[in-house]
Formats: structure tokens, C-alpha cells, sequence
């Protein structure tokens, strides 16, 4: 069978051999926890406790702003310290709880949940909601709204994103590895609103024992079915996801649900079961912690807002200065100039890199070589995109269908006079965006 | 530490891939037709080359040292563009024609319109087309020490038989780098094999030329005519190392074809219906100025273009 893919793309390093084959720790958090109220896209969660108030584990600190927005809730027990600004990963400051743990982990009673048979459709997004999931990849889009589609008789296909096609990042895989069952039932859950829907898990061919598990698990799943991709990233960015995997091609104004589509990644899925079949918050998340400066890179599983500090101390420290820390994947991941930063929902890795690419690469003149055009799953033009973002022409930017680009960086990477293509377009598209929303 | 740390916005990691390396690709994929040239041409043919390139590069040096402007001569560009003139000269060409030449593409062509990446002509092409039209008489004078008389794609073009053999190896009289079929066909597809050049313009190319040629050529399909009319003149050369030429030609995969449809026609017309019996370079010239229009007809439909919203 042909491998299924997309047109473009890139083979960048993957570094995934220093963390895959080190199981799960899990870390307990030492100092304070702080939850930034935003940590999803819509608006920021209003607190629901103040300071001084003890808490327990899982019990609800923040409810959702508004209807784009998401819950957040305790991952450990102790004191609410302070309610004030705290630093984050893109190095805002957004407004945080602050929780001094009290090292007991009491937790709060959960409701005996009720088998997923007996729960209406209405039950289990309600429960999804509830439960604070976000789409835990990166874009921390509430996803309760994801599964309540304008026409869910529509979807046809619900797809769990197992590509995982970002560079060092393991934290899906070693899920998939230890605790494929949880994410085989999330996805069944996810089947269990759309009626018509099949179920996908889409791994990326490198990670062959992974489709093999995953296909011994499901052989008896008459509605999911496991496929293997092509290695190539952004294999796991949405669209080519979809594309990979249905054929079906969507572009930046419209949603997977309009090509009849549900995407999840892994984390997510695994959220999503935890909320509905066990009524239980979202609290943890997996992070790799990685990198050619880190001693011993492996995946953690961390309560969501502990220091990223404490992580790279349970990864042995640095065995090597860093030159640079990133939050993320090498292509995706913001740049941090201070580690003091909390975990959050979306939060998938902390790579900390000897060696910085960026500085050490001067941008030249443009050659006109194409390459950015042969690897750009969008089918846009990035040389023409960025000159028109050099030159604020936002008319011919526009026209030459700069808004479709997914920001995935690909052009970036491969261009030989090592021009930062994505980061004008991006700043460009940000414009356009900001322009519309007045 | 925070103080230590480097942050950029993604993504954080680059490919190896730089200029430098593309241009000493194309260098190591023009030495097999250079090095036959010299072998079939002998030391003028090498005294020229090394005259030529080092004009081309010295202009760019001295340009920059001039203008107050970073010294790019380290990308190996001047260099390309040396020895693409180069093996566009002929070999009895005397060592002068080679600095008027390299000091025309590098100046002219290239630096004054803002140096590399910013021509809109191939500068070795613009030289050469230059020297055929103010030096006609030593630019069409293919006489040296190991061949006299008409080239044959002259011979072709008045209908007197040619070796063909002697064509494809290259054993013929011609400009330095362009007589050898099989020297440039092992370059290009050194080019083609590390991905930096692809077949969509020397295939759209050919395949239209030779097209063009079995209509009005006026021999039908008759496989010793096309294999003369390809084997000779500068066609391989134009073809895998002028026509695909990053700067000057359309960036859009349709608009290379197109480029291609284009060179092709141009080509024939300029070999059948021309005075001379060559006209690479003008079609390649042609078509460079083509481009922008071309790149604006062909800009590719984004990905999912066209869906529907529900």
C-alpha cells in the first residue's frame, strides 16, 4: 500500500533516540505551583478561591471565562499563596494562582462515574467540559467545542493525532507504549458521539512497534483502525493530517469538522477518557524533557503547574551549558530565556539544545533556489510571502495567498541563505489577524 | 542563567544546506564538461577559463570593496558565473574577450542590479550575448589547432551529414564546455541526484524543442536529425545549467514548465527559422525577462483551496 502523505515537508533530525526508550517517571513538584488563569486559546479562566483558601487535589481553582474557555483545577493540595502575575513561557506575564503544596496529595472524592453506555451524548461533552480538557498539542483549543460540532451526523471520521512528526518529542509515543488502552478508549468515547464516525489512530512510520501494539489492541474494534503515515514533518499538523489520512483537503478558513472531521492528540484523547470514564480532571500532562544538554533525557509525567527548574533537576541537570532552552519541539516551540517558568496544559517538551542553529547561521541574500516552495505543505510561495512582509505590502501579501500558510516552519529550515521566511510571514499574518478581529 | 540563554522565534533548527554548498555543487557538476573542453581544446581553452573566472570574481570583490559593501565573493557565485561564460566562449577567443566579458556579467548584469539573487538575467548569458553582438566575427570563429570549418549544428543547419557520434562524445569544433553531450548529462544528473536541480525544466525544455523540431524542422521524426539538433550547439548546457539557473528563472513548479515550453519553442524557432544556426542564449535571455510574468500566471492553488464551509 502507499504510504499516506501530503505533498512538501521536511526530514529534519528527530534526536528521538535520547528519550524513547526510557519509560514514564513520574515527578513530584517540590516548590509552589502555578497555574496561569490562561493556558488555552478564548478567554482567561476567573479564579474561584481566594488566598489563603486550602485545597485539594483535583478541586476546581478556576472556572471557565466564557464559552471559548476551559477550567482549571488543583493538581496537588495545600494553600492558595497568591493570585498575581507570573512569568509564563512566551515570556508574558498572565495573571496565575499560586498554590503552596502541602505534600499530602489529598484529593478530592470523585463521582463514581457511570459506564459510557449509559451516558448521553450531551453527559459526556458536559463531562469533557467540566474536566478542563484542552487540546493538549500545543494550541490548547477547549475541546468539548471540538466534539460539539454544528452537525455531528456529519463526521465521518475521528482521528486520534499519534504522528507525533515534531523533532525530540516522545512524550506520545512512550504514552502510546505504556498506556495504549487509555487512548483506544478516549478515541471509543469520541466514537460514542458521532454515530457515523470511524476511528483512526495515525502513527508515523518510524515508530513501527507503536503500529503493531496499537493494531494487536484494536484488531477486535470493528470502528478504529490504525495507519501508518509517511515520516515527515509536519505530518502531525492538522490539515496534512487529514489530508494523510482521508484525502480530504481542508484550507486556513475552515474547520476539520467541514471536511467531516473530529483531530485529538494523543494527550488529549487520554483526557478526555480520564474526564468521561472516570470523572476525573484534568491535572497531569506528559513532558519530554530533552535535548543534547540535558543528562539523562526521558519523559515525565508532571502535575500541570509545576517549575519547569524541578524538571530538568529530576533529568539529572545539564550535563552541558545550554545554549538554548525551548518550550516545545525545535519547529514549533517558543525560545525561553528563563527556565522559572510553569508547566501548563499545553506544554509538551523542554528541549535544551548545546547548540543554537539560529545564531549561529547568518540570513544572506535570497537565491530564488525554490526549495521553500518544494517543501511547503501549503502550496504557497514563502520567498514572495516574505518579501511582501519585508516590505509591509500587505495588499500583494494577501493576494498571493499569504494567509494560508500553517506556520509550520518548514521553509525556514530547508532555505540554504537561511532567510527566517516563517518569522516574517508569521508576523505579517499575526497583522492581518489583529486587523480583522477590529 | 537567563542571561545566557538565546531565544528566536521558531522554528529553532535549520538544514545544512546553505549557498555555499549549492554553488560548489554546481562547480563540481560543470568539471566533467570542463574538463573534457580543455582536453579537447587544449591550454588556451584552460588559459581562458582561469582568465574568466578570475575576472568575474575580482569585479565582484573589487565592486564591493568600492561600494562599501560586505565582500560576498566566499558564496562561490562569481565563480559559477566565470566558468558558465567561460564554457560559453569559443576557444581561439582571445584572453581579452574573457575580462570583457566577466567584468559585463558581474558588473552590468549582477552587482548594479543589487548582486546576487537580484539579476533578472542570467549574467553569463547577458555577457555572452553581449560579446556576440560587439565582437560578432571572434565569437562566431569556432577555427582552433584541432578543428577547422563550420560547427555542426552549422552543418546540420545547411544539410551536410555530421558525425553523431562525435557529437554525443563531444569530439566536434564549439564553444569550450558545450560540444560534449555526455560530460553535461553526468553533471546534470549529479545536480539531479542531491536534489539541487530537477528535470522540470530541461525536460520541458527538450521534450517541446525536440516536438518543435519534428513539426517544422521539416525532417519529421527522423532520430539522426533530432540527435544532431540536441547533441549540438549549447542546447545541454542552456538546458541543465543556464535555463535552471535559481535567479532567473520562475520559482512556481508551473512556471518552470511553462519556462521550459517556452526556452523550447524560442529555441526552434530561433535554430530553424534564424539567421545563425544557435539561439539558446537568446531564448534563455528571453525567457528570463518572461519570468515575473510567468510567476504571476502560475502561482500555486493553497492547500484545500477552494473546500466548502459547512
Amino acid at each position: 500500500m502507499a504510504k499516506l502523505t501530503f505533498v512538501g515537508g521536511i526530514h529534519p533530525y528527530d534526536g528521538k533516540e535520547l528519550s524513547k526508550d526510557k519509560p514514564i517517571k513520574a515527578v513530584l513538584p517540590k516548590g509552589d505551583l502555578v497555574y496561569p488563569l490562561s493556558q488555552h486559546i478564548g478567554a482567561p479562566a476567573k479564579p474561584v478561591v481566594a488566598k489563603g483558601d486550602h485545597v485539594l487535589t483535583g478541586q476546581l481553582i478556576a472556572e471557565a471565562g466564557g464559552f471559548v474557555s476551559a477550567p482549571i483545577y488543583a493538581s496537588v493540595s495545600g494553600t492558595v499563596k497568591a493570585i498575581e502575575p507570573r512569568r509564563v513561557v512566551t515570556g508574558d506575564n498572565v495573571m496565575s494562582i499560586v498554590i503552596e503544596n502541602d505534600g499530602l496529595y489529598e484529593e478530592v472524592e470523585y463521582e463514581t462515574p457511570k459506564p459510557l453506555e449509559e451516558l448521553s451524548k450531551e453527559e459526556i461533552i458536559e463531562k469533557v467540559k467540566k474536566a478542563g480538557v484542552v487540546g493538549m498539542g500545543g494550541a490548547g483549543f477547549p475541546t468539548f467545542i471540538k466534539l460539539s460540532p454544528k452537525e455531528p451526523e456529519k463526521i465521518e471520521y475521528c482521528i486520534a493525532n499519534c504522528a507525533e512528526c515534531e523533532p525530540y518529542l516522545t512524550s506520545d509515543y512512550r504514552r502510546m507504549m505504556e498506556e495504549p488502552q487509555k487512548l483506544i478508549d478516549g478515541l471509543k468515547v469520541m466514537l460514542a458521539l458521532f454515530d457515523r464516525a470511524t476511528g483512526i489512530l495515525a502513527v508515523e512510520d518510524n515508530k513501527p512497534d507503536c503500529i503493531k501494539l496499537l493494531k494487536d489492541l484494536t484488531k477486535d474494534e470493528p470502528r478504529i483502525f490504525v495507519k501508518a503515515l509517511k515520516t515527515k514533518y509536519p505530518q502531525g499538523a492538522e490539515r496534512q493530517l487529514i489530508y494523510a489520512t482521508t484525502g480530504r483537503a481542508i484550507n486556513s478558513s475552515m474547520l476539520p469538522a467541514d471536511a467531516g472531521c473530529i483531530v485529538d492528540n494523543v494527550d488529549t484523547v487520554v483526557a478526555i477518557n480520564a474526564a468521561v470514564r472516570e470523572n476525573r480532571p484534568l491535572m497531569h500532562r506528559i513532558v519530554t524533557v530533552t535535548g543534547d544538554a540535558i543528562a539523562d533525557p526521558r519523559n515525565f509525567i508532571v502535575r500541570i503547574g509545576t517549575n519547569y527548574a524541578e524538571l530538568i533537576d529530576e533529568a539529572g541537570g545539564f550535563k552541558e551549558q545550554p545554549e538554548k532552552i525551548i518550550s516545545g519541539g525545535p519547529m514549533m516551540g517558543f525560545g525561553i530565556f528563563d527556565v522559572n517558568v510553569p508547566t501548563t496544559k499545553t506544554a509538551s517538551a523542554l528541549l535544551c539544545l548545546t547548540h543554537d542553529d539560529v545564531s549561529a547561521m547568518q540570513p544572506t541574500a535570497c537565491i530564488n533556489c525554490g526549495m521553500c516552495v518544494e517543501v511547503c505543505p501549503g502550496r504557497v510561495v514563502p520567498k514572495k510571502l516574505a518579501d511582501y512582509a519585508e516590505n509591509y505590502n500587505e495588499e500583494a501579501f494577501v493576494a498571493n495567498n499569504g494567509m494560508e500558510c500553517c506556520e509550520c516552519g518548514c521553509c525556514s529550515f530547508i532555505c540554504p541563505a537561511k532567510r527566517p521566511l516563517t518569522q516574517l510571514i508569521k508576523s505579517a499574518r499575526k497583522m492581518q489577524l489583529a486587523k480583522k478581529k477590529k | 542563567m537567563s542571561d545566557l540563554m538565546k531565544v528566536s522565534s521558531n522554528p529553532h533548527i535549520r538544514s545544512k544546506l546553505t549557498t555555499n554548498t549549492i554553488m560548489a555543487a554546481v562547480i563540481i557538476a560543470l568539471l566533467p564538461a570542463t574538463g573534457f573542453g580543455i582536453y579537447n581544446f587544449g591550454i588556451p581553452a584552460l588559459i581562458l577559463i582561469l582568465v574568466t573566472v578570475a575576472s568575474t570574481v575580482l569585479t565582484e570583490f573589487l565592486y564591493e570593496k568600492l561600494m562599501k559593501k560586505p565582500v560576498t565573493i566566499g558564496d562561490f557565485s562569481a565563480v559559477v558565473t566565470g566558468l558558465l561564460l567561460a564554457l560559453n566562449l569559443p576557444s581561439g577567443a582571445p584572453w581579452w574577450i574573457g575580462v570583457i566579458g566577466g567584468v559585463f556579467a558581474i558588473l552590468i548584469v549582477k552587482m548594479l542590479f543589487g548582486g546576487l539573487g537580484q539579476n533578472f538575467m542570467n549574467p553569463a548569458l547577458g555577457a555572452r550575448c553581449f560579446l556576440m553582438l560587439s565582437f560578432t566575427s571572434i565569437m562566431t570563429n569556432f577555427d582552433c589547432d584541432a578543428y577547422t570549418g563550420a560547427t555542426p549544428l552549422a552543418l546540420v543547419k545547411a544539410g551536410e551529414p555530421v558525425d553523431i557520434f562525435n557529437m554525443v562524445i563531444g569530439k566536434t569544433a564549439g564553444t569550450i564546455g558545450e560540444t560534449s553531450m555526455i560530460a553535461i548529462v553526468i553533471g546534470a544528473c549529479f545536480l539531479i541526484l542531491l536534489g539541487i536541480i530537477d528535470l522540470r525544466i530541461p525536460g520541458s525544455y527538450i521534450l517541446t524543442f525536440v516536438i518543435f523540431i519534428c513539426i517544422f524542422g521539416g525532417h519529421g521524426i527522423d532520430p539522426a536529425y533530432i540527435s544532431a539538433q540536441l547533441a549540438g550547439g549549447g542546447l545541454m548546457l542552456g538546458a541543465f545549467f543556464m535555463a535552471t539557473d535559481y535567479v532567473t528563472r520562475p520559482i512556481t513548479k508551473n512556471g518552470q514548465i511553462l519556462f521550459g515550453i517556452f526556452l523550447g519553442i524560442m529555441t526552434g524557432i530561433f535554430r530553424l527559422f534564424g539567421p545563425g544556426a544557435e539561439g539558446v542564449s537568446y531564448s534563455i535571455i528571453l525567457g528570463n525577462l518572461l519570468v515575473p510574468l510567468m510567476e504571476k500566471i502560475t502561482l500555486p492553488k493553497p492547500f484545500g483551496k477552494g473546500g466548502e464551509k459547512r
